[in-house]
């Protein structure tokens, strides 16, 4: 019960603060990617991977209080940041979950830009393709973005060094 | 004539209570509504187990995406001169709304959380595989299909034929809403179609609507704010999903079990079990085979199976109570064991169920690049998010919108021998508020 809510808190406590929705979104896949077992059902959009289930998961969470978010009017936008409360530790005392270790991944992630996850992201997304497909699929869907050949090598360097740790 | 610009002789016509009339024209989508694959969709119904609350909510997925469809085919009508559409584009449009839920199985929200499935890999999978909508698509030129399934799954080039399929004010989205309140016969849901399609603006990668038609788009989004409460999240549907999800995960168990046998193979299902469906199988799975095995499975050994089968076909649905984890987990542990010492399966008969368990989301204008916001085009030209400039939009953007049922055989209790045992668990659930009859 309630097992995929508690895997999203762990996250949380091991992550300490995420700033932007944007940045979780593409954070919660990439460890999916990596086989750690989140649940939530993730679906191309206009900027990517993305999983309304995740979305809603966090404002339950909120909404119960396990999750601190912070809103910061950005002009045009908003920008949320997130932080586990005690009653959130508290919640999370209540589970054993049998997760793999990825606190070193968590590391990585949590150093990168959004835009950069983004990227790693969608390419994650293309991984069926070979590498040659999946880097023309990147243009194509994300040409506005405009990544140059240095963050797509790069990208694919923090990919396979994700998949190692 | 190619057979992409083929037309029919005359124009041929589906009668729709929501869309009035249907119309087809294009050879190709007379083509594709005539294969199996989409005839198949009759079988499916749009809103699963809906109809156990609201009767009438017996349509399928097969309306639906003709729907889909004419609406797409009314949009694309009046961008004929607008600037940024691109002509070449209307038969991809058509076809990808026409084909948009081909992969849905039959009360696939269960099926896809228990067996782990994706209805998109299928849509997918049914128009690149060796399938008659396939070999359609492919007569239309070569690649096209792939061309489809990359609209449908939104990782197509042009953004704008993506967002008229699925974006936060789409054809799916405007289609389903008026045909499911149609069909349940609430009174939401309903909205101004005609004037959010004529103040639909198409501009480089996406749709936009004209800031005068501001007002028919809150309508729309106050129609699935209802819908969502009224319909989508009824918690008397949601006690039958409860139950069809353990008569699934029930089966499943047994079959990995070395000591059951069912008394009729459950072939349709085995792959679903061992996890390898393939396409071919996935295909001959639909809602009729489904009630046939849960008839039969009514006959079966296992006493769980036998009971969540009955209850699930004669509508005999779990009762339920509010549930709050922050402040009830210790409770739902003590209940937990208390169902196991009254030899009541409390994996199979206490079920929490939340409202992220469910397949529909609310309008979020969200933040910078996690999704796209509705916009608004301005006099000046310049674009501004829906919830910035709507006080409606902005007051229903910010409620809360989650809740947390606990779902439990209240009749099995009712049965209890031992009064001790029987009180102390009545007492915590009806220590959580009145229990509430899904009748």
């Amino acid at each position: 019960m309630l097992d995929n809510h508690a895997k999203l808190m762990q996250f949380f406590s091991v992550v300490e603060n995420v700033t932007g929705r944007k940045k979780l979104q593409k954070m919660i896949y990439i460890l999916q990617k990596c086989n750690i077992p989140f649940e939530e059902k993730y679906n191309f959009h206009f900027y990517g991977p993305y999983s309304e289930e995740l979305t809603l998961r966090v404002e339950e969470l909120c909404n119960l209080g396990f999750l601190h978010e912070v809103k910061e009017d950005k002009s045009n936008y908003y920008q949320y940041n997130y932080t586990i409360t005690d009653d959130g530790k508290e919640f999370l005392q209540q589970f054993r979950l049998d997760m793999p270790h990825y606190e070193e991944k968590v590391e990585k992630l949590k150093e990168r830009s959004s835009r950069f996850l983004e990227l790693v992201a969608t390419m994650f997304y293309f991984d069926h393709l070979t590498l040659d497909e999946m880097i023309a699929k990147v243009h194509t869907v994300k040409p506005k973005q405009n990544y140059s050949e240095e963050e797509i090598e790069e990208a694919i360097q923090f990919m396979k060094d994700l998949k190692l740790d | 004539m190619a057979y992409k610009d083929q037309q029919l002789s005359e124009e041929k016509v589906f009668k729709d209570p929501v869309h009035r009339y249907v119309h087809v024209r294009d050879r190709v989508i007379w083509d594709l509504i005539a294969t199996p694959e989409f005839q198949r969709l009759r079988r499916i119904k749009q809103l699963g187990t809906t109809n156990l609350t609201f009767h009438g909510a017996e349509h399928s997925r097969f309306n639906h995406s003709l729907g889909v469809y004419e609406i797409v085919r009314r949009i694309i009508n009046n961008f004929e001169n607008q600037p940024h559409w691109n002509k070449e584009e209307r038969l991809l449009c058509l076809c990808a709304a026409l084909l948009h839920d081909l992969g849905h199985g039959p009360f696939s929200h269960s099926f896809e959380k228990v067996f782990k499935l994706d209805h998109e890999y299928f849509t997918q999978q049914i128009i690149i595989g060796d399938t008659n909508i396939h070999k359609i698509l492919e007569k239309v030129s070569p690649g096209f299909s792939q061309k489809v399934a990359d609209v449908i799954g939104k990782t197509y080039e042009d953004k704008l034929v993506v967002s008229l399929i699925s974006s936060q004010i789409d054809a799916d989205r405007m289609d389903y809403l008026q045909r499911d309140a149609y069909y349940t016969g609430v009174s939401y849901g309903h909205f101004d179609m005609e004037r959010i399609l004529r103040v639909m603006r198409p501009i480089e990668d996406q749709v936009v609507i004209k800031s005068t038609g501001m007002h028919a788009v809150e309508d729309y989004i106050m129609s699935r704010y209802q819908m969502y409460w009224q319909v989508y999240f009824h918690p008397v549907t949601r006690s039958a999903e409860v139950i069809l999800s353990k008569i699934l995960h029930r089966a499943k168990e047994l079959h990995e079990s070395k000591e059951f046998t069912f008394k009729l193979e459950p072939a349709h299902f085995i792959s679903f079990f061992e996890g390898n469906v393939k396409l071919e199988e996935y295909l001959k799975l639909d809602e009729s085979i489904v009630y046939f095995y849960f008839q039969a499975w009514q006959e079966e050994q296992d006493e769980i199976l036998r009971d969540l089968c009955e209850r699930f076909m004669n509508r005999r649905l779990f009762k339920y109570v509010e549930f709050n984890p922050n402040l009830q987990m210790k409770q739902w542990m003590e209940l937990y064991q208390l169902f196991q010492n009254v030899g009541i399966n409390p994996e199979y008969y206490l079920v929490v169920d939340s409202s992220s368990d469910l397949p529909y989301d609310f309008y979020r204008p969200g933040e910078e690049g996690e999704r796209l916001p509705i916009h608004l085009v301005m006099p000046n030209n310049s674009l501004k998010e829906l919830s910035r400039h709507s006080d409606i939009v902005e007051a229903i953007s910010g409620k809360k919108r989650t809740d947390h049922k606990l779902y439990f055989p209240k009749d099995r209790l009712d049965a209890i021998e031992n009064e001790e045992l029987k009180n102390k668990i009545m007492e915590i659930l009806y220590g959580q508020g009145e229990v509430k009859d899904v009748r």
